[in-house]
């Protein structure tokens, strides 16, 4: 059974119809893409799957649950993670902190013993850290630690974002557009990463990408986009091919 | 510079990071413990007071400047807190329980407000909340038979065991030891998922909403403890008053409570303290200033607003960072000395963020 499934999802705003009746299905353990031109509703099915936007028609399932309607802070209790096109981190936080808040879901102590920190939060927050550190490993943030968001340089910004999501210890991970804004070689290891994501942690990947390079090297599968329609899904080679695409981008 | 070699994740749990710090604080605190041998009467009730105001100021602080709400009226809370204590005092109960009653009732009220107040932010949340501090201020006038109306509400003194708490020194001891409790609760807070939770309310509610943290629950919360805080403080204050009157809690005594927190710094406890500092001590500053000018110029009304108006907008315009952050400057200039740039500090425009979604 597919882990994510969208099923004819439209969203309106107003006249603009920015996705129109898409469909399709990300199975356990791929890399998904999607590609298109500019304001093709990438982004767009993005927010509707993480629930920033709601669905006008269609629905979402997630492990065959249907997540249409969920209330959005639900997403990430669920298992869904995702990243943003331009980094919404916590700018005035460290890196520390910004991955401590990814462990948010985990978060099984409530307000009384907070305040009184009793044993139980101090354990809790040495597993978040524990965690925290795990992925700290994986990326490579080590030297960033304890430096402010607002101080690191924008490709480093990305990878903690990514590190953030990972801290939600995800099942789905959904990442706008990795690669903008990171020079050739941080593509590079990107794609090394995303491999590492993929199989060593076993997480589902669904990406946004414009660079077809990394979209070829780290997906499985691709589903092409153009004006709010899907246009075809498929292996990268074929759909990087189609004519359809072809003329999604280039014209006629 | 000191460089703190890191073995274990606890380092940066606890609340002490290094030795350093343990003998400064320690030092602060023995000299605020033995204050009452080295301070005379009024200065004693005067550290009363900055105590309180340090105390409101946390409650703000955890409002304004860690879930970046803004509010205007939190001298609606202050209220709220010393007329309830008062009032349950005048019934007989014992002053430690009616301050916790002022605290849970405060909260409670603030909690409430929460629920209008979290689909604004901004300007218009602190004209709400200044709306707030009007209807409240229009509640203790009318509710003449609980609040006595403009003839007020005498504060019972605070007894316990047939012991006076009303003295200088057990005044000076119990706020010391309830700021000191604050404190220590506002850390917690900060080190745990709940206060992450408003931090990151604060930097990106659209990033905080897909980590899977409740933005209205994360809001309310906020309001709740801020409340609370500021209650606990009221329900002091009411003692440091004796004598309650609506008059004790207007739009100045708002504007002072957020000037405590831009001037001492936003985001920061130390900002707190050193803003409590400022706020208590400045009408004795001003008190000064009177008299050594000609009366003319003493005697213009409304001095004392205008002067706190100008200081917020000096703080505003040109160190944003308040005390602390002006404190934090000096300090790495000696550290660095004299290798210190001036850019370090440079605030970086950042055009980097999402278009806001909502």
């Amino acid at each position: 059974m597919s882990l994510l499934r969208a099923e004819k999802i439209s969203v309106h705003f107003g006249g603009v119809k920015a996705v129109q009746e898409v469909s399709f299905a990300v199975e356990r353990g791929e890399v998904f893409s999607i590609v298109g031109p500019n304001g093709a509703g990438k982004t767009t099915i993005f927010n509707l799957i993480s629930r920033i936007y709601d669905c006008t028609h269609g629905q979402v399932f997630f492990d065959n649950e249907d997540i249409t309607t969920v209330p959005t802070h639900k997403i990430a209790e669920l298992g869904i993670a995702r990243t943003f096109q331009n980094t919404e981190l916590f700018e005035q936080e460290s890196v520390l902190s910004n991955l401590l808040i990814g462990c948010h879901v985990h978060r099984r102590t409530n307000l009384v013993s907070e305040l009184l920190f009793l044993p139980a939060v101090r354990r809790q927050e040495l597993a978040f850290r524990k965690t925290v550190e795990d992925v700290i490993e994986l990326l490579d943030l080590q030297s960033y630690r304890d430096q402010i968001i607002g101080n690191l340089p924008y490709g480093v910004r990305k990878m903690v974002e990514i590190a953030r999501a990972l801290c939600l210890q995800p099942r789905l991970l959904l990442l706008d557009e990795p690669s903008s804004g990171l020079n050739p070689e941080e593509t590079d290891d990107l794609s090394f990463w995303l491999e590492d994501i993929n199989q060593e942690l076993g997480i589902t990947v669904i990406m946004v990408e414009h660079d077809m390079n990394l979209v070829s090297q780290a997906s499985d599968r691709v589903l092409a986009l153009a004006d709010g329609q899907l246009v075809t899904i498929g292996a990268p080679a074929e759909v990087q091919n189609h004519p359809e695409v072809l003329r999604a981008y280039l014209g006629d | 510079m000191r460089f703190i070699r890191k073995t274990r994740y606890e380092q940066d749990i606890q609340l002490v990071k290094h030795n350093g710090q343990l003998f400064w604080f320690g030092l602060l605190l023995l000299a605020v413990l033995t204050g009452p041998l080295w301070l005379d009467r009024f200065l004693m009730g005067e550290f009363a007071l900055v105590f309180i105001y340090a105390i409101a100021g946390l409650g703000l602080m955890i409002l304004v400047g860690y879930t970046g709400l803004v509010s205007l009226g939190h001298a609606a809370f202050l209220a709220v807190g010393a007329y309830v204590h008062a009032y349950f005092l005048t019934l007989g109960l014992p002053f430690p329980f009616t301050m916790l009653i002022a605290t849970l009732f405060s909260a409670l009220v603030g909690g409430l407000i929460a629920v209008p107040a979290l689909r604004m932010t901004g300007i218009y949340l602190a004209v709400a909340t200044l709306a707030f501090a009007v209807i409240v201020e229009q509640v203790l006038v009318h509710w003449v038979s609980v609040t006595g109306g403009f003839r007020g509400l005498a504060v019972p003194k605070p007894e316990l065991f047939g012991l006076n708490f009303a003295g200088p020194t057990a005044f000076y001891f119990m706020c010391l030891l309830l700021l000191l409790v604050c404190l220590w609760l506002v850390l917690n807070l900060l080190r745990s998922p709940a206060g992450r939770a408003m931090t990151a309310v604060r930097d990106s509610e659209t990033s905080a909403e897909s980590m899977g943290i409740h933005i209205a629950r994360t809001k309310t919360l906020a309001f709740a403890l801020s409340a609370g805080f500021t209650g606990l403080a009221g329900a002091l204050f009411a003692h440091r008053l004796t004598y309650l009157a609506p008059d004790a809690f207007t739009i100045i005594t708002s504007i002072q409570l957020l000037l405590m927190v831009v001037v001492g710094g936003l985001g920061s406890l130390h900002g707190v303290i050193y803003g409590a500092i400022f706020i208590g001590l400045l009408p004795q500053g001003i008190a000064i200033f009177r008299d050594s000018v000609p009366p003319a110029l003493a005697q213009i009304p409304g001095l004392e607003p205008a002067i706190f108006g100008l200081i917020l907008i000096l703080f505003l315009v040109y160190e944003p960072l308040g005390i602390y952050g002006r404190w934090r400057k000096v300090r790495l200039f000696f550290e660095e000395f004299p290798l210190y740039r001036k850019s370090t500090y440079k605030r970086q425009k950042s055009f980097l963020r999402t278009e806001r979604l909502h």
